[in-house]
Parts: structure tokens; C-alpha cells; sequence
């Protein structure tokens, strides 16, 4: 059952990888990527990335993507810890959307159980209002905010989400109870930019990226963004800059499932290394609006808990956790 | 230069032999996976998007034209020969087109349903090249209280089909709701009727509920009356494509569906299904053949449906080109292939990458016309599906709805559910419960929920919000002369007809 199951799945990952041709007998070696995603998202986006480069870079002969989605990935983190523990040349794609997912859910498994190899992207977010708002700052938003949460609806992604989580994070700073706010979280990005577009909401939260176009079209106002410092090319202030103490990246990076050698661990953050530092990888995330923020092995790992924890106290905030 | 300008170019680029092969390619593939119930445009496109490292732009996004509107030719297939509906938008289809199979005309619901998506696709392909800028602006006035008001509206409209016994028709359609109440609930993340399991935070598939209940239930039927020696499928009768009477009735439904899918998929949050079903519910109530739906099958029931699912295909197209707005699956996978081009769709793409744009359209055009080709000598090949005796083609249909079910997300719960649904299925039917408005209450529910509530927390639990905002009032007042207004004309009626004196209780 088990090995059918692999199969099938496998098979139908495999239609994508068609394109590969014949593995040529090198020394590079052949690894499998599992995405606990649909394809077309974030995750399996990183994931086609990443194959994409390593195979350009000659890192790799070949690669086999495998999806399993569901549950912001916690249907497929329990299949990767449990039925491909120990192999030398897996890794698996997630985030912090996973993070939260994992305390939302109280899912059984979590991600001390596999092992960090790098930590590659991050998309930082964005608060942004219609053009036609009263509000110019961030400061605006903020004092409207203390002044009635209730009256500033903020859209985003869903519940519990990066967004919903950077909200009550600048929430939680400015003193305001997260119990209070007005957050109408939305499934699509689509459908909240319609909703801002549309004067729907007084502000709306989510990856740059997302609202970037809107932004230089000047359909958006762009308050603040969630990065550590300004970036290059966008005319914004950071939280920090505003007087807003918080910093959020809603960060990707790959994991090796549990029980691999301390030789397979090396070697394989040696590749992600070599590949997060080529030319190739660096034009993939400028065309994708992804920072790269790489960061591997042990401090990887200490990332990972103290990011936990963060969101773990924030999900309690907002009565998600 | 203008549109009309724009679109001679755009055909100039979509006119080359390499990119009418990409489209042929597209539409040929789309068509495959229409058929296969499971693997939706979505997934295929997303599965190529690693083809955008190596082709043209121009020839990627034929390609992925082609697919899209190819599914939406092919759903309708199965829909209609086997009652397996291939794509959620083709449910509807389902309805009719499978009873007029079964009554010898499956030629003519599959005709119907080809050159009624041609009809109703080119009209939402002009729609988006001439009307998109308009049309844009409507679907951008539409919020939450607006959405809950259209919601309001299908409700009431959908009624129509819930059936001879309405208690019957509403517990299927209650059903339905709480089927689309499983998983985790958007606007809080708690997770609800998942009794612990994994597998359900994301919520059960429409397809799958759709498939277990109307393909898999049907086959246990069938299998629980073979010896009863009835429902034996009838060959083909008359001529293999639409009659003239046939064709008669079919125009006017394409129209209508069209004029009904455009605006409604340019809606961010309108959809694909909404305006099937509400096609589905005007044709039943303009139909001059009341009599043969539900029973052999009414041509209008295939007819509008399918048009409307098409138009509301091109509709989807319209925020996505003129905002970068992706407002489906479908189009969202399209908009991050222009990412990994490095092109970042939004409110400039139109002007930007006209080329590409409008090479685009032009395709959506040539699509058209290269599917209505390719699927009307299909239809004699289909037909003969039909011809194969009943056991092995309902074993078939149960292989088949089994793989594509399968093949939605590999999981064997998946499976599980639809042999539980089709159980379910069976006794829906073997007690005389209709199967459609479970599906109705599963894709309309949790709609009129989620905007509900998002209506109610921008308005700050303000419920004067649903008829302050005039779009919203409208759409509320249609709602209430749907359902009071047959009442309404029904009794003025019997006074007319009876005289003032007979009308009891009138003193």
C-alpha cells in the first residue's frame, strides 16, 4: 500500500520532470524534493526554483518533486518525518506559514523533528490603503488604530496567517488588545486587493509583492514594509523607521527529513549554499520579489525556535493558538 | 492605436504556424484533462509552468489559453455521457445532458454544449477585448454586503431546481451546507466538523462530493435494479447531431448564459458555478418543455449552463488582464508564469505588454474556433460510449471515477469519501432525494457565510450595511420579486381566471 501509494504519487510529479531527459552518469548526485503543498504556490514555486538552479548549476543530474498538500503542510510533514527519515538526498520546502500551522492546527508532528539545512527566502510584507485614504503614515494607521480598532478593517490572508500575524504584531506594539481588531481575512490575494481597490477596507496587509504592481500604478499607498531595512527601488519606510518595533519575513527555506548522517547533512547544506550564492539563484529572486535572506545548519535551527515561540505567543494574542 | 487595432496585431502574433501549433496543443490537451475529472486546468498549468524557462512568452500563455478553455469543453463530456463531471463548472451540465443521453439524444446535448461554449467563449472573448475597462469597474464596487446580496439572490433562484418536494429538495441542500462547512473556517482558523483528521482541514472537494453522489451513486443504483431488468440505455435516436426544433431551442439559452457568465466570472469572488446554476434555474423557468427536465432531459438545461460557464471562463480574464487581479485558481498559476518571464502583472500589464496581452486575446479567439472543430466529430465517437451494455460501462465509469478522484490530491481518504458519499448517494436515490442541491448548498453556503461575515466585520456588526449600499439594495429587491413575485402573479391570476367572487378567504 505503502510503496503504490509512493508510486502513483510520485509518477504524477514525475510528468513535470519529463522534461529533465536522460540523467547523464556524473558524480552529481540525484535528489527528491517534497512540497507539503499544491503545485503553483509559494512553497512549490521555491521548489521548481530551486531544481530549476540546481540543475543549471550543474549541482544536481536530476530531481523528482513529490506534492502532498493540505493544511498549510501539516498533511505532509508527518509523511516526510515518518516515511523518509534517513534518506541522505531529500528535502523538503516550507516556511513560516508551516510555523503557524503547526501551533493552529496542534498538529502532532513539528519541525524540530526534521533537519534544517538553510534558510533561502523571505518575502517581506506590506501595509498599504486605498489611494483615496486619509492616511498617510503609518503613524496615521497606527493612531487611528488606538484610537478604535473596530473602525480600521485590515485585509488579508487568512486567519492566523503571516499577515493576520503581522497585524497583531504592530497591534501588540502600538498597545492595542489583538481581541479588538477588525481583521477580514481573505483566501486569495485577488480577492483582498479587490476589496482595497474597491474601498472595502481601510488597509490591507500581505507580501510586497502582492500589492507591488497596485503600488506603482498609484492605486495603492504604500505605508510601511516588514523588512529589517529599506530596500532598494521601493519608496517606503520601514516599521522600525516609523517608530513601529517589529520586523517580519515570511521566510522559505528546505529541511532533511530526520536521522540523515552528519556527512548527507553537510554535503547537502554545502549544494544549497553553493546554489543560494549563484548568479542564477540571485536573478530567480529578483524576478520574484523574494529577499534572500539565506542562513544555515545550527543557526538555521535557532531561527526556527525562536520563531516558534514568537508566533506561538502572537497566535494566543489573537485567540488563534 | 485602438482595440480594434490592438487585436489585428495581437492575431498577427497569435497567426504564426509555430504559435497555432502551441494553441492546437493546448486545446488538445485541455480537452484531455477536461474529460479526466481530477486533473483541472489548474494543476496542468502549474505542472508546466517549468515549459516558461524554454519557450516564448507568446507561446507559453497560447498554450495556457488553450488548456483553459479546452477544459471547459471537455468537463462537459463526462458530465453528459457518464454523469461524472469533470470540472466543477460543469455540474450543472450533469443535470440534463445526462438524461437526454440516456434518452438517445447524448449527440445533441454534446453538440449543443460545443457550439454553445464557441458562442458564449467568442462572446466573452470580444467582452474582454472591448468591454474590460467597464466591466472592471463594476466588479470592483461589489463587496462583501454586495457578494451576500448576489448570494441571497442564487438562493432564491436556485430554488427551481431543488425538486418536486420542497422538504426533500431543502434537507439536500442542508446537506450540502454542512459538507461545505468542513475544515478550517477562514475567518477564525478554527478547524470545524474535521473530527481530528488531517485530511479535512482543507475541506472535501466539490468534484469528489459531485463525482460520489451523481456517478458513483448512480452506478449502485443501477447495479441494486439490473435484474428488475429497467433503465436500459437507450442507443442513439434521430440524427446523430441537433434537429432543427433542437436547434431552435438552443439559441436563445446560449445567449442568455453568456449575457449571465461574462459579467459574473469578472466578479473577484463571482466564480465559475454561480452563473451555471442560475442559467440553469431561468432557462427551467422560460422553458416551453417544463415537462422534460428532470425526466428525458431539456436541451435548454445543457445549452445555457454550458454557455455560461465559458463566458464566465473569458469573465475570469478580466480583472486578471486589466489589474493583475487573479480571482481563480486558474488564473493565478497564469499570473506567476508571467513572473518567472520577469513580466509583474498589474494595472500597467494592458499597456506594458500589449504584445502579449493582445496576442493573448487574439489566441482566445483562435482556441475557440480550433475546439468547436475538434469536438463536433468527436461527438460520433463519444456517442458510441454509450453503445457499450451496462455493466461494463458502469464498472468502467467506477474505474474511472476512481482514478480521477484519486488523482486530486493522491490521498486514499479521498476515496474514502466518495465511496461514503456514494453510498449516500444511492440512498439519496432510492428515496427519491435529489443529488443537486446538495452540491448547490455546498458551493453557495459557505460563499453567503464567509461574506457574510466579512461584511459584518467591516461594518462593525452593522446590519444596515446589506441595503445602504444601493448595489446591494438591488440585488436584495430582485431577491424578494423572485420570491414573492410568482406568488404574486400566480393569485392575480386565479382572480382573473376564477372572478373576484370565487376567491375564498377574500371578505
Amino acid at each position: 500500500m505503502l510503496n503504490r501509494r509512493r508510486f502513483l504519487s510520485t509518477t504524477a510529479a514525475g510528468f513535470a520532470a519529463l522534461h529533465f531527459g536522460p540523467a547523464f552518469a556524473q558524480d552529481a548526485p540525484q535528489i527528491q524534493i517534497f512540497v507539503p503543498a499544491a503545485p503553483g504556490g509559494g512553497w512549490d514555486q521555491t521548489a521548481r526554483t530551486i531544481d530549476q538552479v540546481l540543475r543549471s548549476e550543474k549541482l544536481i543530474s536530476g530531481s523528482q518533486i513529490t506534492n502532498v498538500g493540505g493544511a498549510g503542510g501539516t498533511v505532509g510533514l508527518p509523511q516526510f518525518v515518518n516515511q523518509w527519515k534517513g534518506k541522505g538526498n531529500a528535502l523538503m520546502v516550507a516556511g513560516m506559514v508551516m510555523v503557524g500551522a503547526i501551533i493552529a492546527n496542534k498538529a502532532a508532528n513539528n519541525l524540530t523533528e526534521v533537519t534544517p539545512i538553510a534558510r533561502l527566502t523571505g518575502e517581506f510584507e506590506a501595509l498599504v490603503v486605498p489611494a483615496a485614504s486619509p492616511f498617510k503614515t503609518a503613524n496615521d494607521f497606527v493612531a487611528a488604530l488606538k484610537a478604535d480598532p473596530t473602525k480600521v478593517p485590515v485585509a488579508g490572508g487568512s486567519a492566523g496567517g503571516s499577515d493576520h500575524i503581522l497585524f497583531g504584531l504592530i497591534a501588540k506594539t502600538a498597545g492595542v488588545p489583538a481581541a479588538n481588531l477588525s481583521y477580514v481575512p481573505f483566501a486569495g490575494g485577488g480577492e483582498a486587493l479587490s476589496a482595497l481597490l474597491g474601498n472595502q477596507v481601510a488597509a490591507g496587509i500581505s507580501g510586497y509583492g502582492e500589492f507591488s504592481e497596485q503600488v506603482k500604478a498609484g492605486a495603492l499607498r504604500l505605508l510601511a514594509i516588514s523588512s529589517d531595512k529599506r530596500q532598494e527601488g521601493i519608496d517606503a519606510p520601514t516599521l522600525k523607521e516609523a517608530g513601529i518595533d517589529v520586523e517580519l519575513f515570511n521566510w522559505r527555506g528546505v529541511f532533511a527529513p530526520p536521522g540523515v548522517s552528519d556527512e548527507d547533512k553537510a554535503a547537502m547544506i554545502k549544494m544549497v549554499e553553493t546554489m543560494a550564492k549563484s548568479e542564477a539563484w540571485a536573478t530567480e529572486c529578483k524576478n520574484r520579489n523574494w529577499t534572500p535572506i539565506l542562513l544555515t545548519g545550527d543557526d538555521y535551527a535557532k531561527f526556527v525556535a525562536e520563531d516558534t515561540t514568537r508566533i506561538g505567543a502572537i497566535l494566543k494574542d489573537l485567540g488563534l493558538a | 492605436m485602438d482595440t480594434l487595432g490592438y487585436l489585428a496585431h495581437g492575431f498577427a502574433v497569435a497567426f504564426t504556424p509555430t504559435n497555432l501549433l502551441w494553441c492546437l496543443l493546448g486545446t488538445t490537451l485541455g480537452t484531455a484533462i477536461g474529460v479526466l475529472p481530477g486533473l483541472g486546468p489548474a494543476l496542468t498549468i502549474a505542472l508546466l509552468l517549468p515549459i516558461t524557462y524554454q519557450v516564448a512568452p507568446e507561446a507559453s500563455f497560447i498554450l495556457f489559453a488553450g488548456i483553459y478553455y479546452g477544459a471547459m469543453y471537455g468537463g462537459s463530456t463526462t458530465s453528459i455521457l457518464l454523469n461524472t463531471p469533470g470540472e466543477s463548472a460543469t455540474i450543472v451540465t450533469a443535470l440534463e445532458g445526462n438524461r437526454m443521453a440516456r434518452s438517445g439524444r447524448g449527440g445533441a446535448a454534446l453538440a449543443t454544449s460545443a457550439i454553445g461554449s464557441f458562442v458564449a467563449g467568442t462572446i466573452g472573448t470580444l467582452g474582454v477585448a472591448f468591454l474590460a475597462p467597464i466591466v472592471v469597474k463594476l466588479a470592483l464596487a461589489f463587496g462583501p454586503a454586495e457578494y451576500f446580496s448576489l448570494m441571497v439572490l442564487a438562493f432564491i433562484t436556485v430554488s427551481a431546481v431543488l425538486g418536486s418536494s420542497s422538504v426533500r429538495g431543502l434537507t439536500s441542500l442542508f446537506v450540502g451546507f454542512v459538507i461545505g462547512m468542513i475544515g478550517v473556517d477562514l475567518q477564525t482558523g478554527q478547524p470545524r466538523f474535521t473530527f481530528g483528521m488531517g485530511e479535512l482541514l482543507d475541506g472535501v472537494d466539490v468534484i469528489i462530493v459531485a463525482v460520489g453522489l451523481f456517478a458513483v451513486g448512480e452506478t449502485l443504483y443501477v447495479a441494486s435494479r439490473r435484474y428488475a431488468g429497467k433503465d436500459e440505455i437507450v442507443p442513439l435516436r434521430g440524427s446523430l447531431y441537433m434537429t432543427a426544433s433542437e436547434w431552435a431551442r438552443s439559441w436563445k439559452p446560449w445567449l442568455r448564459g453568456a449575457a449571465i457568465g461574462f459579467p459574473i466570472g469578472a466578479l473577484p469572488a463571482g466564480g465559475a458555478e454561480i452563473p451555471t446554476f442560475l442559467s440553469y434555474a431561468i432557462e427551467k423557468k422560460l422553458s416551453k418543455h417544463k415537462e422534460e427536465f428532470g425526466t428525458v432531459g431539456a436541451i435548454e438545461g445543457v445549452a445555457g449552463p454550458e454557455a455560461a460557464n465559458n463566458a464566465s471562463a473569458a469573465g475570469v480574464l478580466v480583472p486578471m488582464l486589466t489589474l493583475g487581479l487573479p480571482t481563480s485558481a486558474t488564473a493565478a498559476i497564469m499570473l506567476s508564469a508571467f513572473q518567472s518571464y520577469g513580466i509583474n502583472p498589474g494595472p500597467l500589464l494592458l499597456t506594458t505588454q500589449a504584445n502579449l496581452v493582445w496576442g493573448l486575446i487574439a489566441s482566445l479567439f483562435i482556441a475557440n474556433v480550433i475546439l468547436v472543430i475538434l469536438n463536433l466529430p468527436l461527438i460520433g465517437l463519444w456517442v458510441r460510449l454509450l453503445k457499450i451494455p451496462a455493466p461494463q460501462l458502469y464498472a468502467g465509469i467506477l474505474v474511472f471515477a476512481t482514478v480521477g478522484t484519486y488523482g486530486i490530491s493522491q490521498s486514499p481518504i479521498d476515496l474514502i469519501i466518495l465511496y461514503l458519499l456514494g453510498a449516500a448517494g444511492f440512498l439519496m436515490r432510492r428515496f427519491d432525494f435529489p443529488t443537486a442541491p446538495v452540491i448547490i448548498g455546498m458551493i453557495l453556503g459557505p460563499l453567503a457565510e464567509t461574506q457574510f461575515r466579512r461584511a459584518m466585520t467591516i461594518a462593525n456588526g452593522d446590519w444596515t450595511v446589506f441595503y445602504r449600499h444601493p448595489l446591494s439594495l438591488t440585488l436584495l429587491t430582485l431577491a424578494f420579486i423572485g420570491l414573492v413575485g410568482p406568488h404574486i402573479w400566480a393569485w392575480i391570476e386565479r382572480r382573473r381566471t376564477r372572478g373576484p367572487e370565487h376567491v375564498p378567504g377574500d371578505a
